[in-house]
């Protein structure tokens, strides 16, 4: 589905990730771990495209396509979805009306029908219930006013309405109670397919707890420095990050 | 290239290829030497055959006008106009007083064609437009072509005619009512709008009518170096109601055009106003050359009690506007409203606001103000509420949101409020915002190219306003808001 190699990219001049290798076959959810700086997000915005980011090298193939060819909104067709670390705000744009127009611009990309208001209607519903997220919230501007927790579970809405293949989670677990936390796993583990994959980006051992993942990676310095199973997550959060790099 | 900077280096190409009502229409014209002097005042009033009393009129307004000065106050720039080196007469030379549509000069009908503005009442009514119900007045350069619908509107004591027709058949309105409630000597621009003016629209709505079809006056600047100056005057006896959309649009020329309005409007007891404005002129080209001059006064006056006007408008088009469209509110109980959303993009630049002049008690007013700046525009909102001691418990809600794209565009809010009452409450919010890359890359990440991103971000930023609008034209506003932003994005 995913792999990446030998990449390196930077921001500003600055190189912030250096020989990144990373495999991710359908079906596997992989963690990311890492200090502060290491270019988590960074990872995840060269995935998605941002164009502040600059791939200065290696290759990306996404269900064997050349990704980096890919403009942003024909990687969200194809099924890159990126949670982001801080959603935006849209003043006016109603949430609902959002969904609609992202949901039907990936539609068409993909050449498919629009969705009609019914059926659409239906399944935001549906979905939104599954994350306690009301009606009244979907009327509201788009994040505007959100709370931390809501803003993140708006992603999660997005994400369970588009259906991606790819879903890479950027410390989505950032700023929740626990309540919230075992909402939003709950989302994401009503994804979790044979077909579908996931790369969660975290800094604490937390949300492993509910969303258990196959293979967990340690970033540091823009490179993959040791690569388990969710054990190394607990040992991560037992000696620290210290620790394990100088081991490493 | 990040998509900001993509979209600035873009904006640069916004011109005539972004610009759908540039050509122009080659006919044969009947037009006063350049210049104006007491002469081509005489001319004007003769060629429409005027009476003497509105000649003597022109004439004092004239005389006015030459002791006054330029303003100079707004926050625009341009060189000098020339007033000697405009032409302030210009009327197509075929049939000018037209029996029917047929008569009408094919190459005009063609134009108006062109423009998607439906003259034929039988078009209309086959629904080829699919607005049903909507009489037009149609002004080519200084004169009215055609008005449709006037026997229907007839019928219900509706006038809706060319205003100089106006001055031969209802001298009687003319005279009370013009120039009371923007005086000659208001400001520069309309004194000599009230010594040259050639045409415009003229509606009388009379006690207790409803006007069954929405009024429509369509300009078009097409002569080079022509002044337009039109004068438009909206009646509203007790308890009536109209809804009144201008249009406007001018080809392309390397030259700056003149337009110079006026409009009046009078609001009686109970009476509703409402006046909605598509602003398209040219806006000049991605060097800043050429583009429409729009120095517009537009007044209301709610003379009587519980009167309610409210103005709507969207421009999107000129190289200059200014332009203030006010409310006295002078009868108790009366309510003014604006609604406006100015976009600015390539060189443009837009001094426009509002004043809301509470006389009576009880007035309220609403000013909801969206400019949205692109490019290397100017955009400022300025606006005046403002109170009398007498006027108790009066309410304004002002709010003035910008939205800028890219970084070599400028917004400003110049807010003034002077009450000179303790009942008063004004409430004042007001916002800047930024499409920046990180919204526009959000909106990727979903799914939307760039173009349906601003699209997007753009309309919910101006909702408020284009709910406004008539039906028929709120999505004929919504397509022009995103063709006018085109150029500022991928
Ligand atoms: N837009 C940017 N401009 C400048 N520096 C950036 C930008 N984004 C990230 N960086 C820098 O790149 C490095 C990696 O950042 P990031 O990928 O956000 O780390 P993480 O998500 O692992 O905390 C940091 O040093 C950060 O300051
Ligand atoms: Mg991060």
């Amino acid at each position: 589905m995913l792999e990446i190699k030998n990449l390196q990219a930077s921001v500003e001049d600055k190189m912030i990730l250096n020989g990144l290798n990373l495999t991710i076959n359908p079906g596997e959810v992989h963690a990311i771990m890492g200090p502060n700086g290491a270019g988590k997000s960074t990872l995840a915005n060269v995935l998605a495209g941002q164009d502040a980011y600059q791939v200065k090298g290696g290759q990306i193939s996404f269900h064997s396509e050349d990704l980096l060819e890919l403009s942003i909104e024909e990687r969200a067709a194809k099924g890159m979805f990126l949670s982001f670390q801080y959603p935006i705000e849209i003043p006016g744009v109603a949430t609902m009306t959002f969904l609609k127009e992202s949901m039907n611009a990936q539609r068409k990309i993909r050449g498919e029908d629009e969705l009609s208001t019914p059926n659409f209607m239906k399944l935001v519903k549906e979905k939104a219930q599954f994350l306690n997220i009301t009606p009244e919230m979907l009327r509201r501007p788009l994040n505007v006013g959100f709370s931390g927790g809501e803003k993140k579970r708006n992603e999660i809405l997005q994400m369970l309405l588009l259906e991606p293949s790819l879903c890479v989670l950027d410390e989505t677990d950032s700023g929740l109670d626990i309540d919230a936390l075992r909402v939003v796993a709950d989302g994401v583990n009503s994804l979790r397919s044979p077909k579908r994959s996931m790369l969660i980006i975290t800094h604490y051992q937390r949300l492993l707890d509910y969303i258990e993942p196959d293979f967990v990676h340690i970033l540091v310095d823009g490179k993959i420095i040791k690569s388990g199973d969710k054990t190394l997550a607990l040992e991560l959060e037992r000696d620290g990050y210290k620790n394990i790099i100088a081991a490493a | 290239m990040a998509a900001v900077k993509e979209t600035v280096s873009q904006v640069a190409e916004i011109d005539v290829d972004n610009y759908k009502y540039g050509f122009t229409t080659d006919i044969e014209m009947d037009k006063a030497p350049k210049g104006l002097t007491e002469d081509i005042v005489r001319f004007i009033s003769a060629k429409k055959k005027e009476p003497e009393w509105m000649l003597e009129w022109r004439l004092s307004a004239y005389r006015k006008w030459k002791k006054m000065e330029e303003p100079t106050w707004a926050m625009v720039q341009y060189p000098k106009i020339d007033f000697e080196d405009l032409y302030y007469y210009a009327a197509p030379k075929k049939k000018v007083e037209l029996d029917s549509l047929d008569d009408l000069d094919p190459d005009i009908l063609e134009t108006y064609k062109k423009l998607g503005i439906p003259l034929k009442e039988q078009e209309i009514l086959a629904g080829v437009k699919g607005a049903s119900n909507i009489a037009v007045d149609a002004i080519f350069d200084s004169v009215s072509v055609v008005t449709t619908f006037k026997e229907k509107l007839a019928e219900a004591g509706v006038i809706f005619c060319p205003i100089s027709e106006a001055i031969q058949e209802h001298p009687e309105l003319v005279k009370k009512y013009l120039a009371s409630v923007v005086p000659v000597g208001d400001n520069f621009y309309s004194a000599l709008n009230s010594a040259v003016f050639t045409d415009g629209s003229f509606v009388y709505i009379p006690k207790g009518v409803k006007c069954p079809m929405e009024l429509s006056t369509y300009f078009r600047i097409n002569e080079p170096n022509t002044g337009q100056f039109e004068r438009t005057l909206i009646i509203a006896e007790e308890g009536a109601h109209v809804s009144y959309l201008e249009g406007c649009t001018a080809p392309m020329r390397d030259e700056n055009q003149l337009h110079a309005a006026v409009v009046e409007i009078i609001i009686l007891d109970d009476a509703e106003v409402k006046y909605s404005t598509v602003q398209n002129w040219y806006p000049g080209n991605s060097e800043g050359i050429g583009g429409v001059y729009n120095f517009v006064t537009k007044r209301a006056d709610c003379r009587g009690k519980n009167a309610k006007v409210s103005w709507t408008q969207v421009e999107t088009g000129s190289a200059i506007t200014w332009k203030y469209p006010s409310c006295i509110l002078r009868g108790d109980g009366s309510q003014g409203e604006f609604y406006s959303i100015a976009i600015s993009n390539g060189y443009q630049q837009i001094d426009s606001g509002t004043k809301m002049i509470h006389l009576g008690k009880n007035t309220k007013s609403r000013i909801i103000s969206k400019g949205i700046s692109a490019g290397k525009s100017s955009n400022t909102y300025r606006g005046i509420v403002s109170t009398q001691r007498s006027a108790t418990n009066v309410r304004n809600f002002t709010q003035c949101d910008s939205l800028l794209i890219g970084d070599k565009c400028s917004a400003h809010t110049i807010p003034y409020m002077e009450a000179r009452n303790s009942s008063s409450v004004f409430e004042h919010e007001a916002t800047t915002s930024k499409i920046n890359d990180d919204v526009m890359f959000y909106c990727q990440q979903r799914g939307l190219d760039e173009e349906q991103a601003v699209a997007l971000i753009v309309n919910g930023f101006c909702k408020e306003v284009l709910q406004n609008l008539p039906m028929e034209f709120a999505v004929e506003a919504q397509k022009l808001v995103a063709i006018s932003l085109e150029g500022s994005v991928g």
